[in-house]
């Protein structure tokens, strides 16, 4: 009973991260614009959550700096592709490329030359009998229900679906198709920031070079996997989630498998749920393609 | 100003310009951070091209980044995004490095058969990626990146087997040496080649100094012949067309399925023959223990946007990166600026070659101003 508790909260500490970079990458789906950068937006929160959490002492201000500075830079990716009508895909390989860039040159600046940081105050822990869990991972299960809730049962969402399905409609009945995605794109920078955030002081306490390795293009095969739905989403990250909790808990003990093998374990799975459930789910319509005023 | 804006609406001006914002952003940044931008240029440049060595070592960075730049060209021109360069070329590497270090042939065979398993490996992942889209029609960026990982540990597995660790190292076996492309490299060696170079200082510090290989020449034929393969035959025209419109192409009896299939596996072909080339032509000659990605095909990738995904641009785009990267190392040495900044100036770069709307939207700007100029002085002689 206790390993399964262990692994139900290993599970969920993991998936985190990832349940905050699918959350951004489906509002920014959801509204019509691919967002590749997500991994690069996740790597900006990480530096900048355990910076502020470092130099303020107080975690919680390294949190909201970390969706601060996630969407600033999910704001270029907005101005690419909403307002240059930029192919959305080079956009957000070139973010990936400048976010680890910048995100290196201000941890050297900052801490004296390493690429890592010192270790850096946490977010509290919420402890009940002997499920020990992050404060972050109740508040990436609140702004997925708030995320639902926003998308199917408010005139928001309705209009959100609406720019993401047919942007041309959605603007003959007076939606301003480039202020919602802007909207969705900087909401989906802060949400991978928080992303970044919750692995580097909740499950890590400080940066480090590796400490966001491919999440944020796990979550977008979480977001693909959950149909673009905030809750499928979520379950689709518990999956990816588990797997790293097996890696963790199968490569402490003196296990038969190299842990270089085991390392392999997340991404293969995902890779083997995309073959197995993609066919069944289908993206927004407009999802990827620019909107320009007037065009048919 | 008719020259700047005619050159605005030409080919290379995206390219110019986003190279000049992507300098203009990085001077920006060492400014803000307390650094002096001029010393660091010319840091960068005496670092890159201020000895016969340091050009001959651009030319051999050169060589991985434009055999990806290649690969991403390649895919791209056929309608895919190959993000898995970096992937392909470390299974590249790992394959040839199982391969040269278990086979001991006379060098003519054990070149092309080393060379050949790094394809082969490079080839067979792209593939895959290929094969996922085609029958599943997953997105290949998801999958390659996933693909990349997979690859990261596996040569990290291999480096740390039993068969291949070399004892107290964090590397591979190297290779056997009858795999070596090195130019004259056990000629230089020897007392006769020390003789020869000992009366000619720069040719000695080229051969001498550096691993200078066949590389960066077998490079530039590669991207000749992918460029020859994409405008000039059959089935370059075939695997455009896949690219440029599935539907039309499917019309016209073309197989939609196979050709992104043979189009992944051309490009992760020459991803992964530019891990093969490494392992043969440069030092340690063999696979190390990977802490972090090291972005040979994500520099290959900024190569292929910058050259406008044209496989004969990449050749001068990967020595600019090239120059910037190996440049950029002595940019820390000197003057102690982190050498992330030319991460940050390469993502700037190829963040403004994703705006091709850019260059056009100064060109009107400046065609705006001209004619109010020319009103403006049409109106005043019209007065006199």
């Amino acid at each position: 009973m206790d390993s399964f508790i262990l692994l139900l909260s290993i599970t969920l500490m993991y998936s985190t991260p990832l349940v905050f970079g699918a959350l951004g990458g489906v509002i920014s789906e959801r509204s019509g614009v691919t967002n590749i950068g997500i991994e690069g937006m996740m790597v900006i929160g990480a530096i900048a959550a355990a910076a502020g959490s470092y130099f303020t002492g107080n975690p919680w201000i390294g949190f909201l700096m970390a969706g601060i500075c996630g969407a600033i830079v999910a704001l270029l990716h907005a101005v690419a592709s909403v307002s240059f009508a930029a192919d959305q895909t080079i956009s957000g390989v070139a973010i990936n490329l400048l976010a680890p860039g910048i995100a290196l040159f201000a941890c050297r600046q900052l801490f004296e030359g390493a690429a890592m940081s010192p270790i850096a105050p946490k977010l509290p822990g919420v402890v009940h009998g002997h499920m020990s869990l992050n404060v972050t991972t109740l508040i990436a299960l609140i702004f997925a229900a708030i995320m639902w809730f926003v998308l199917y049962k408010t005139k928001w969402g309705l209009r959100i679906r609406a720019v993401g399905e047919h942007p041309q409609a959605a603007d003959t009945l007076g939606i301003d198709v480039y202020k919602v995605r802007y909207a969705c794109v900087l909401i989906s920078g802060m949400f991978a920031g928080f992303g970044g955030a919750s692995m580097t002081i909740a499950i890590i306490s400080q940066f480090t070079q590796t400490a966001i390795s491919g999440h944020g293009f796990i979550a977008m095969a979480a977001v693909i996997f959950g149909k673009w739905h905030p809750f499928g989403a979520y379950g689709a990250c518990l999956l990816f989630g588990f797997t790293q909790a097996l890696v963790i808990l199968l490569g402490g003990g003196d296990f038969v498998v190299p842990s270089q093998i085991l390392s392999m374990l997340p991404y293969a799975m995902t890779i083997i749920v995309l073959v197995l459930f993609v066919g069944r789910s289908v993206a927004p319509k407009a999802d990827g393609v620019p909107y320009v005023k007037g065009s048919r | 100003m008719r020259g700047l804006e005619k050159f605005l609406r030409g080919r290379f001006a995206a390219a110019a310009i986003a190279v000049l914002i992507g300098l203009l952003v990085a001077a920006i940044v060492l400014i803000a951070a307390g650094y002096d931008p001029i010393a660091s240029f010319a840091a960068l440049i005496t670092g890159a091209f201020g000895r016969p060595k340091y050009i001959t070592n651009v030319f051999i960075k050169a060589t991985p980044i434009l055999l990806t730049g290649v690969s991403v060209a390649f895919a791209f021109k056929t309608g895919l995004f190959n993000i898995g360069a970096e992937g392909q070329y470390i299974l590249g590497t790992v394959l040839a490095t199982i391969v040269g270090v278990k086979l001991n042939l006379p060098m003519p065979l054990q070149v092309p058969v080393v060379l050949l398993s790094g394809i082969a490996g490079g080839a067979a992942l792209g593939a895959f990626v290929g094969w996922l889209k085609a029958r599943f029609g997953i997105h290949e960026v998801i999958t390659s990146i996933m693909c990349n990982w997979i690859a990261f540990y596996l040569c990290n597995f291999v480096v740390m087997s039993n068969t291949f660790h070399k004892p107290n190292s964090q590397s591979a076996l190297p290779v056997n040496p009858s795999s070596y492309t090195m130019i004259l490299g056990s000629w230089k060696k020897s007392e006769a080649g020390k003789e020869f170079l000992a009366g000619m200082p720069w040719l000695r510090e080229v051969l001498l100094k550096t691993d200078l290989n066949a590389g960066f020449i077998i490079a530039v034929l590669v991207a000749v012949l992918i460029s020859w393969v994409l405008t000039r035959t059959k089935l370059g025209y075939e695997l455009r067309a896949v690219g440029f419109n599935r539907d039309a192409a499917r019309f016209s009896g073309i197989s939609v399925e196979s050709n992104i299939v043979l189009s992944m596996l051309i490009a992760g072909g020459i991803s992964g023959f530019a891990g093969a080339l490494a392992i043969t032509g440069t030092s340690p000659h063999t696979i190390t223990l990977l802490a972090a990605m090291e972005g040979y095909g994500f520099n290959g990738m900024s190569v292929a946007f910058i050259a406008g995904c044209a496989p004969i641009g990449c050749i001068p785009a990967s020595i600019m990166f090239a120059a910037l990267i190996y440049g950029g190392m002595s940019v820390q040495q000197a003057l102690g600026v982190p050498s992330d900044i030319i991460n940050i100036t390469i993502g700037t770069i190829v963040f403004f070659t994703a705006l091709p709307g850019i260059a056009p939207y100064f060109a009107d700007k400046i065609k705006q101003r001209r004619e109010a100029k020319e009103l403006a002085n049409g109106t005043k002689a019209g007065e006199a």
